[in-house]
């Protein structure tokens, strides 16, 4: 079976413009829409670009727009595609750098803005703290987040306001704030109560539709405000 | 053509961005030593992701009875001798303080009732010793070390391709970089370099690597006139899903799974009587592939089952998520109902860049250290895995290691001083991408590529022998000479240019699988992962030495052997 192809091209360097290049491309079984894009680049035509690594839905390199919806490459298998013509495209809400490759930079820089990483006060003990099964749940799911940029990109709120954290950051707070071990969740609180933080999420959920690890982005975001208003009490 | 040169002065530099890596760049940079991260992706898309199923310590959670003890003789044993037990006897050790220094860095763990971190059992591990998180472990030990790292203010080049290292009087001064992302050369002057650019996987056709994984250190390494180490032992996983060779972890089976054969059969009971699915990767792979090759494949297929089914959908649900997920979308196959088709796929370079178990670089059989130049995690050579790994040692080996080497590079870079640039590697540099870019060929990097793939995958898998070898060893060689004069790439731009990318790294597949194969065409004996049919038994008179090998200019290759360090176990047959 052939499927079409219609890729998002854009390489400043040399174009005015971005324009749609098309390709055929034949399609077994198993064949997922990265397998395409290299038979693509390795057999057609070298000049196409976009990043990928792992092809295991683990590395977050290969998130796209694919018929209108945000998805990892290569964790879309061609024949699950209902149509035979496959419009590619961008992360949309980026700067694109060149054909399918968007700017990340902003992306991990506001990351960096909710004190990311575990913070502690009181010394550790000589062993492991010790946390409930119960309470590994709480930011287990959190913690599958692979950082793809596909729920910034889904999100209206995203697309309004630059400084909008967003939900991944947003996300990565949550997991620590809600991490029994942890002792930052003031500092990193404060940060996020503000209106380019939790409260500029307006719950349209388009986070999670996004999200190809299935993160309930939205839910964890409004625990966090609840510990915003919890607070308060 | 002129290419853009930018120059930057960096106390330590690291190449690579996986656990090794990042504990190494932690290390430096929270002793406020100027630190920088070069990496091909960004770094929480290094492979050490990819990880699933744990991270091994005799932590004693959940079978008190374990011991260092007895963590060292199953990795001496697993590595079918081949293991330097002088540094198997500090891993283990080390092991333990990795484990709780994770744990105290936020690493969410699955925990025990008690509350304590869980363990899980795995293939030619005597207890349950494996630490996880799901079936996700690498991952979020990877994501907690960068978030550590933005902590400590590490500068991070991301999309940097390493071309050259720069040695100035045999010590290690700097290396020279590609920027994907703008185009131009980088040259980073240092005091001490640190490579854990992981392993060499790519070299195949069936792979559970990442297409990143090309092995860029080694061939960097050996192009600056330094050794490699024991490449010819390369891990297969019996599991990778059937047709792709993406992994599904040794968890699955550490969790109750089986493995049946096109007849239904467990067959695993006539290879492995006692340990069964729970063998070491080496025979489970290889009792795999003997079914295959006897036609005992699924539908006489090249693959067999890995059933989970009577684990039921709670645990599934629980412990192997992600497995369940990707067998999905991968095979379309949910593994609660069916029993997933496998098939074995390149997983691990045990070999690499020689190092004591310092974490420095070695430049020759008697161990002789270049000053300033450290390696850890899966680019090295420790030699903590010998002839086969077992499964969990590796995020361990890469973390304690990543630390260890970490620590003693600082050392060094507190006392060291810059030193002159090394011009030739700024033009063996130049000369690497000039070459691509100004070439008008006619043969396409992936062609290349393809050939190699199949050919390592045809003649230097599972089961090998000489006529096959040495078949493999004329076709590459073949293959990089014709690669020097007639290599295409399509694009010829500075930016974003990953066609260029993946033309450096086909040249640097080529460089090192030649080594790779004519270390196994030289080892005339079977020992863990490398089991050759003319040759079936292990030689410990004349092969318990580790492989050592230099790559001339004129890409002839030069071999020299090094004792295996035996300390605690004298070698002795190995059953399961």
């Amino acid at each position: 079976m052939k499927k079409t192809l219609e890729i998002f091209r854009y390489n400043p360097e040399k174009d005015e413009k971005p324009y749609f290049k098309t390709y055929e491309v034949e399609v077994y079984e198993g064949m997922t829409l990265l397998d395409a894009l290299n038979h693509i680049r390795w057999e057609q035509d070298g000049t196409l670009t976009y990043r990928r690594s792992c092809r295991s839905a683990i590395c977050g390199s290969c998130a796209m727009k694919i018929n209108g919806k945000t998805y990892l490459a290569c964790k879309t298998q061609m024949m699950d595609i209902k149509s035979d013509h496959v419009k590619v495209e961008p992360l949309p809400g980026y700067e694109v750098i060149k054909d399918l490759v968007v700017d990340m930079d902003n992306f991990f820089d506001k990351l960096k803005r909710v004190k990311p990483y575990h913070i502690t006060h009181t010394p550790p003990p000589e062993k492991e703290r010790l946390q409930s099964p119960e309470d590994f749940h709480y930011i287990n799911e959190a913690a599958d987040c692979i950082l793809c940029g596909a729920c910034v990109s889904a999100c209206p709120s995203a697309w309004a306001d630059k400084e909008y954290l967003g939900p991944a950051a947003l996300l990565k707070a949550y997991k620590f704030c809600a991490d029994t071990r942890d002792e930052g969740a003031d500092e990193r609180l404060a940060i996020v109560n503000d209106r380019n933080g939790v409260w500029r999420c307006h719950y349209t959920a388009n986070c999670m539709d996004a999200c190809p690890k299935d993160i309930k982005i939205t839910d964890f975001i409004a625990r966090l405000r609840n510990m915003l208003v919890q607070d308060k009490l | 053509m002129e290419l853009e040169k930018t120059y930057h002065k960096y106390d330590v530099i690291i190449v690579g961005a996986g656990l090794a890596g990042e504990r190494a760049a932690l290390a430096a940079a929270s002793s406020n030593l100027k630190t920088a991260v070069i990496t091909k992706v960004y770094p929480t898309r290094s492979h050490s992701g990819g990880a699933q199923g744990g991270i091994s310590a005799a932590i004693g959670n959940v079978d008190p009875e374990d011991s260092l003890e007895a963590h060292m003789w199953d990795t001496v044993k697993g590595s079918d001798f081949l293991g330097d037990q002088d540094a198997i006897e500090l891993f283990v050790e080390e092991a333990i303080k990795t484990i709780y220094e994770y744990e105290h860095m936020g690493v969410p763990f699955s925990r025990l009732p008690n509350g304590k971190i869980a363990q899980r059992p795995f293939g030619g591990h005597t207890y349950r010793r494996a630490c996880y998180s799901a079936d996700k472990t690498g991952h979020v030990l990877l994501h907690t070390l960068y978030e550590q790292c933005v902590k400590h203010q590490v500068s991070f080049y991301n999309e940097f391709l390493v071309l050259s290292l720069m040695l100035t009087d045999g010590q290690a001064s700097g290396i020279v970089a590609w920027d994907l992302r703008n185009g131009g050369l980088h040259i980073f002057r240092t005091k001490a370099v640190l490579f854990a650019t992981g392993g060499y996987g790519r070299a195949y056709k069936i792979t559970s690597n990442a297409l990143s994984n090309t092995g860029d250190g080694l061939a960097t390494v050996l192009e600056a006139g330094l050794p490699v180490e024991d490449l010819e032992f390369v891990q297969f996983h019996p599991t990778g899903y059937y047709r792709q060779g993406i992994l599904v972890t040794e968890g699955a089976r550490g969790e109750g799974g089986h493995l049946l054969n096109g007849e239904g059969d467990r067959f695993m009971k006539k290879y492995a009587p006692e340990r069964m699915e729970l063998g070491p990767r080496d025979l489970v792979a290889r009792s795999i592939w003997t079914e295959i090759l006897e036609g005992r494949g699924i539908d006489g297929k090249d693959y067999v089952y890995l059933d989970l089914t009577h684990l039921g959908a709670e645990k599934i649900m629980e412990r192997l998520p992600q497995i369940r997920d990707l067998a999905i979308s991968f095979v379309g196959v949910d593994p609660i109902k069916d029993p997933i088709p496998i098939q074995p796929t390149a997983h691990y370079s045990m070999g690499g860049i020689p190092t004591n178990k310092r974490g420095e670089v070695i430049k020759d059989a008697q161990n002789t250290v270049v000053p300033g130049f450290y390696a850890a995690g899966e680019a090295a050579c420790v030699s903590i895995h010998g002839a086969n790994r077992l499964g969990t040692n590796s995020l361990q080996e890469a973390s304690t290691f990543g630390r260890i080497a970490g620590n003693n590079m600082t050392e060094y870079a507190r006392k060291a001083d810059f030193l002159p640039v090394d011009e030739k590697a700024i033009k063996r540099a130049e000369d690497k991408v000039r070459r691509l870019l100004e070439n008008d060929g006619k043969t396409h990097h992936y062609d290349y590529k393809k050939e190699l793939q199949q050919t390592m995958y045809d003649k230097v898998w599972i089961f090998r022998n000489e006529k096959d070898l040495k078949e493999a060893a004329s076709i590459v060689k073949g293959l990089e000479e014709d690669f020097m004069k007639n290599v295409k790439i399509d694009d010829k731009g500075m930016l974003f240019n990953l066609d260029l990318q993946e033309a450096l790294e086909v040249h640097n597949l080529l460089t090192f699988s030649q080594i790779i194969i004519a270390g196994a065409i030289n080892r005339k004996e079977s020992r863990g992962a490398h089991y050759r049919t003319d040759y079936p038994k292990r030689d410990d008179k004349n092969w318990t030495k580790h492989t050592l090998a230099w790559r001339a200019e004129d890409g002839s290759i030069k071999f020299d052997y090094k004792p295996v360090v035996i300390t605690k176990y004298q070698p002795t047959e190995r059953k399961y």
